[in-house]
């Protein structure tokens, strides 16, 4: 009954945070809008015993990814009131449709099963397992760390001086 | 089962944590602790506050707050009847929406780290298995408070302000986070409780470098001297809360005092065996600890001159980050081939290890001088 209580709560604050992302003119409150939907998505982590993946949540796209938006916002000037209105409204329109589309085709067209298990106590060690253990996936864990090595030594050559 | 099961017998969730007579369900369980961290918090900031300004006073040889009470104890008390009676300004072109969110955003990350600090054996609100990610990834959302204050004042000196803050915190997030590792991979557990149960040797004598990285890297976090960028009045007046007066400014002030709080309470839990101790009840060592941490915080401020912008960001990235990594290297190699027979003899190794490390970093890492580097 909590649970039910929890979801239904988190689920329309998500979807309302989400919704003020988008129509908000003032791209300041939006993107304050995303922290608050990216907390809402942690959340429903939470009521789904996925506690490490909440925490993480929070830590890198509230802790960090909300920050830099906001961040480049703060250094973007005379966009305080208002977003301008694009050239590319129409295509962009077409695409949103599109991935619109998709995604309620493969929200109808999937069977979501309810697992029967009850959660693991601990998580981490279960994910530990997976991402570097035997038969895990630790091939695309190093491929993910050099994406980001190079990705870090790209940024450090391009604001280098000289 | 989940956290929000009112059905749910607590000692069985989480088992050993409870003492079996423990009344009530779960509900109370909840109810008694809120009450118990909302007092706690308070109490213990306010008694901060007038602890700072006395250990200060006496570090700069004068008397500090001495009128109000007893040695002045009910100066802080004074100090909030002062703000809380003061008007409250808003600035005309700010975002009021946003400028009052911004204290509540600020002040409620703190508070919730205190849900899964042990103040004794299992005495805590929610013993998580992540217990120290979850400090981590709640003390990170902080900054978004600090963000709303510096943009919706409409001040550009607030603004300057929000954005030092924002820097200072990212990078400092890394080191902070390497060195907590450490005390991670000894205990083998995110769970706080745990991590002082496995405390038979003080983390602090087997982490000696990671105590230094973590203590630097928290000042710089919660904004202490040397680190206390945001609040320059040559610079940019008082950082993002400039425009701020009222209630508003005191919840400020409270969330710098809870976040030292917090911060004393950690590196308790974390590095100095939390409410382990002997022949003092549990409790009391606990509060010992914490005082200590905290008198050492206030030692570092009245000692240590601030650092500049751009030596606070290159002794993050050049400094701290590659010890952390080094010590978290050396802590993963210890913990696999070290003989448990030898606990001891790691302990001088380690203090050895650290001076070396520190000694050499010290040699070849330079702070720019009287030249801004950027």
């Amino acid at each position: 009954m909590g649970l039910v209580i929890a979801f239904w709560v988190l689920a329309v604050v998500g979807i309302a945070a989400a919704l003020a992302v988008v129509l908000l003119r003032d791209i300041f409150r939006a993107a304050l809008s995303l922290v608050l939907c990216f907390l809402a998505v942690a959340g429903i982590y939470v009521t789904l015993s996925a506690d490490f993946l909440a925490a993480v949540q929070v830590l890198i796209y509230v802790g960090a990814i909300s920050v830099l938006i906001i961040l480049a916002i703060m250094l973007t000037r005379e966009v305080k009131r208002g977003s301008p209105s694009g050239r590319l409204r129409v295509p962009a329109l077409v695409v949103a449709i599109l991935f619109l589309g998709t995604v309620v085709f493969a929200l109808v067209n999937t069977s979501w099963r309810i697992s029967s298990v009850s959660p693991l106590v601990p998580t981490t060690a279960a994910i530990g397992g997976s991402l570097f253990g035997e038969g895990g996936f630790i091939l695309p864990v190093e491929i993910a760390a050099v994406l980001l090595l190079a990705a870090v030594v790209g940024a450090i050559v391009l604001v280098r001086e000289k | 089962m989940s956290l929000f099961d009112p059905g749910l017998n607590l000692s069985a969730y989480y088992p050993g944590t409870l003492p079996p007579e423990w009344p009530g369900g779960y509900w109370i369980h909840w109810g008694v602790f809120v009450v118990i961290i909302l007092a706690f918090v308070l109490l213990m900031a306010m008694g901060f506050i007038w602890l700072e300004r006395r250990e200060v006073g006496r570090f700069q040889a004068r008397l500090g707050p001495n009128r109000v009470g007893p040695f002045g104890v009910l100066q802080p008390v004074a100090d909030a009847i002062k703000v809380l009676t003061k008007e409250d300004i808003i600035p005309a072109k700010g975002d009021k929406l946003v400028y009052w969110l911004a204290p509540v955003v600020a002040f409620v990350p703190v508070l919730m780290v205190f849900a899964v600090v042990p103040f004794q054996d299992g005495a805590l609100l929610a013993d998580l298995n992540i217990g120290i990610l979850y400090v981590v990834a709640i003390s990170s959302v902080s900054v978004v408070g600090v963000f709303m204050a510096g943009w919706s004042s409409n001040n550009k000196y607030s603004l300057l302000g929000a954005m030092r803050a924002v820097s200072q915190l990212v990078s400092y997030e890394i080191p902070l986070g390497l060195s907590i590792l450490g005390v991670v991979v000894l205990a083998g557990s995110l769970s706080l409780n745990s991590i002082v149960e496995a405390q038979h040797i003080p983390f602090i004598l087997l982490q000696p470098l990671g105590f230094l990285i973590y203590m630097a890297a928290a000042a710089a976090e919660i904004n202490r001297t040397p680190f206390d960028l945001l609040e320059a009045d040559s610079e940019i007046v008082a950082g993002f809360h400039t425009e701020y007066s009222g209630m508003k400014f005191a919840l400020f002030y409270l969330v710098e005092y809870c976040e030292v709080l917090a911060v004393s309470v950690i590196v308790t839990t974390l590095f100095l065996a939390g409410w382990k101790g002997p022949l003092l009840p549990p409790l009391l060592w606990f509060l010992i600890k914490v005082f200590g941490v905290f008198t050492v915080i206030v030692w570092v401020r009245a000692t240590v001159p601030r650092l500049r912008v751009d030596q606070v960001m290159a002794f993050a990235w050049k400094c701290l980050l590659p010890l952390a990594l080094i010590n978290l290297l050396i802590t993963g190699i210890q913990v696999l081939v070290w003989p448990e027979v030898l606990p001891w003899a790691v302990v001088f190794l380690n203090l050895a290890i650290m001076v070396v490390l520190i000694l050499l970093w010290s040699k070849f890492f330079k702070l720019g001088g009287g030249r801004v580097e950027v």
